[in-house]
């Protein structure tokens, strides 16, 4: 019996191998290298081992900037990939690029492939939905800013718990200076954080059409009272020692593992890295806002990036791709994903289950992001934000804030300067797609 | 003097390698750069629009960019000026060695070796103001260093970067140059009564010419075009855009911005200034160089 068996299964395979039953291959562009790179690859092999219709083949093309301008690259020349990862402020390039992408809500309907959008978090699938709501990306490895900070600092100080508030980022930081710490935080990611996640934060627009979702013709709105208070602030704890500027994306966290600083606010996917590089005790909390400025804050936006599906590819290679992404998002596997590398669940499931796993409780402080992502309903500020050139845009605010810390500029000249300048680059991306 | 050649077909023959792999590699690449920088165009190429020169008056009318062409001339001609120098100081030392001169020369010649890119990490670590070794020494003895913050620190840190790789270049170049001066011309001046130094200054220094304006050409070339992979591992442009030279912005805004036709008139305008540049050497230093 087992010998027929295998007789017709080598005849089966000859028989498949032979015709057009072979796997139906499709390229997956990612940016995820290191230890998150070897974690995908070994979804990826689950995936392909768990069936034989579909071949994933992931192929890693350096950062997201790298990716992304690969992947266009290739889409000019006719040889693109199924599915590529698009950071999130590549994504209003994407969504504009009509003729290239395949809307993900639209592929699944048209492969009849399991697909219901109320699975996953508003707050995440909010970034990449149209203003019907329709996802026109699925989300992959989202993260959002929170506060860090050192629990052995914290003793020393005398203080017991974390500051929830701005205010009390500022009393705790004069109490952890008297206590002999150099400075009393530094951010990472200065523009993510200290302005497009305080707007939403604050229920208050970043930019104007609905913080960029509802047209082309956006016009930048970050120099308003509450974003040149904050920034005033910041300014004036700088001078007092209370904040210290370490550079540009995650460059300042060596003052966090070094104890100059006491606290860090960025991405909680730096999660892993704190636990590798923090030779103290550490504890994450939620994002500080100001007391003054609201009672209850909104919730934070993210950052991390989704996957685009582009046009150009047969039927047949849809459907493997419609079917890797219902994959990709069961609750086994996102749960999977979400506890190795620190990156939120994109499903309800996925964070219950890990609930339920108890991996909470044992690694304190991973769940801060999804509590802080779902304790509100999002707003239209605090949905994310979809701004042509982005990438500039972010640079034009990094200079800004620049000329602030260093004393060049007044924090209202500065912002108003960086306005004006991003919209100048919004105005060419509107003219470009017009 | 000229050669002649008896076969008219013989040279084209010769020299059409040459003219192929610089017709694919320069002048076609450079042939659509010329022709985006006339079109308006988005990131996937799906629409085109022929705008004449509006990508270049949008360039002429952004005061970014003119910033930009200040920060490249100072950084162009910082590093030009601190390669000669410094190479020509230690090929003038390394060629006065008798005992281990093998040694000598081979070490100074390593940084070559390491590619710009990697260049700009290691001095980026060591400079790095929360761990760097030399940061941390500066301000020690009351140098406050954060090239975060700090412009001028930071132009100050890529011009190292960028020299220190070229210097083991135009050492090769000089010490080749100084051994071919021959010794009985230094030797009739020492008997003369030259001292060193002026020796230096009216024989060697001289007769080295040629090389140095080699060099010269050379270096700026290098400084314009080369340096972006420095730039990019080490500042980005940062901060407030103080070391965003012309060949980063034309990256940046090309291959991070996505905007091609922005980013060709960059480039033609930069191809435009080196070639201009390089034009004026020729015409006006030229003339003071003795072969």
């Amino acid at each position: 019996m087992r010998k027929l068996t295998l007789a017709m299964a080598v005849l089966g395979g000859l028989s498949l191998s032979g015709s057009s039953f072979a796997a139906t291959e499709i390229q997956w562009w990612h940016a995820m290298g290191g230890a998150n790179g070897q974690e995908l690859n070994r979804i990826v092999k689950e995936f392909n081992d768990s069936q034989n219709k579909y071949k994933v083949d992931p192929v890693f093309k350096g950062t997201y900037t790298e990716t992304m301008t690969s992947a266009i690259a290739a889409f000019r020349a006719h040889k693109q990939p199924a599915i590529v990862q698009v950071f999130e402020v590549g994504t209003a390039s994407m969504m504009a690029a009509k003729g290239a992408i395949y809307p993900v809500y639209q592929l699944m309907k048209d492969t009849r492939e399991p697909f219901n959008p109320k699975d996953y978090l508003s707050s995440v699938t909010g970034y990449y939905s149209d203003l019907k709501g329709n996802m026109l990306s699925m989300p992959f490895n989202s993260s959002t800013p929170v506060l860090y900070y050192n629990k052995d600092m914290f003793k020393k100080a005398g203080i017991s718990s974390p500051p929830k508030t701005w205010e009390e980022v500022a009393a705790d930081s004069k109490k952890l200076l008297a206590s002999g710490a150099k400075c009393g935080f530094t951010t990472g990611w200065q523009s993510w954080v200290q302005l497009e996640n305080l707007s939403a934060r604050h229920n208050v627009p970043f930019a104007s059409n609905d913080d960029g979702f509802a047209g082309l013709n956006t016009k930048l709105l970050f120099n308003g009272p509450l974003q040149v208070m904050h920034i005033t602030k910041m300014h004036e704890w700088q001078k007092s020692g209370i904040f210290s500027y370490g550079g540009r994306r995650s460059d300042s966290v060596p003052k966090f593992y070094s104890q100059q600083c006491a606290m860090y606010t960025g991405s909680s996917s730096a999660y892993g890295g704190m636990v590798k590089n923090a030779k103290f005790d550490f504890g994450v909390s939620s994002l500080p806002y100001w007391a003054s400025e609201v009672k209850k804050p909104s919730n934070t936006i993210i950052g991390g990036a989704s996957l685009w599906v582009l046009r150009g590819k047969s039927k047949e290679q849809y459907k493997a791709v419609a079917a890797f992404l219902h994959f990709l998002s069961t609750p086994k596997i996102q749960a999977e994903w979400h506890q190795f590398t620190g990156y939120l669940p994109i499903t309800h499931a996925a964070y219950e289950l890990t609930k339920k796993e108890g991996f909470y409780k044992t690694h304190p402080g991973t769940d801060v992001a999804v509590l802080q992502m779902t304790a509100s309903k999002p707003t239209v500020n605090s949905r994310g934000l979809r701004l042509g050139n982005f990438v500039q845009i972010r640079d034009v605010i990094n200079s800004a804030l620049e000329s602030v810390w260093s004393g060049q500029a007044t924090p209202q000249a500065a912002l108003n300067t960086a306005v004006k300048r991003g919209d100048a680059l919004l105005r060419r991306f509107e003219r470009a797609h017009q | 003097m000229s050669v002649y050649f008896p076969q008219k077909k013989l040279p084209y023959l010769l020299v059409l390698p040459q003219l192929i792999i610089t017709a694919i590699f320069f002048l076609w690449p450079a042939g659509q750069a010329f022709k985006q920088a006339f079109y308006r165009e988005d990131a996937f190429g799906l629409s085109q629009t022929f705008i004449g020169f509006g990508n270049f008056i949008d360039l002429f009318q952004d005061p970014l960019y003119y910033k930009s062409m200040g920060v490249t001339m100072v950084f162009s001609f910082s590093v030009a000026f601190f390669g000669i120098a410094i190479a020509l100081w230690l090929a003038v030392m390394a060629d006065r060695v008798i005992r281990g001169k093998m040694a000598y020369q081979t070490l100074l010649v390593w940084p070559y070796a390491v590619a710009p890119a990697l260049a700009g990490v290691l001095w980026w670590i060591l400079f790095d103001p929360n761990i760097g070794p030399i940061a941390l020494f500066l301000d020690r003895i009351g140098i406050h260093w954060n090239h975060f913050l700090n412009g001028d620190q930071a132009m100050i840190l890529v011009v190292i970067a960028a020299t220190w790789k070229q210097i083991s270049y135009n050492f090769l170049f000089f010490l080749a140059g100084l051994q071919a001066i021959p010794r009985s011309l230094i030797e009739a001046a020492a008997i003369d009564g030259a001292g060193p130094f002026k020796r230096f200054w009216d024989i060697v220094f001289p007769l080295l010419s040629p090389t140095t304006f080699f060099l010269l050409v050379v270096n700026l070339v290098y400084a314009f075009f080369d340096t972006f992979g420095v730039i990019d591992t080490t500042t980005q442009g940062g901060p407030d855009g103080s070391t965003n030279t012309l060949v980063y912005k034309v990256f940046k805004d090309g291959f991070i911005g996505l905007d091609s036709g922005g980013s060709a008139a960059q480039s033609i305008v930069l191809m435009a200034i080196v070639g201009l540049m390089t034009v004026v050497q020729f015409r006006f230093i030229e003339r003071k160089v003795q072969y």
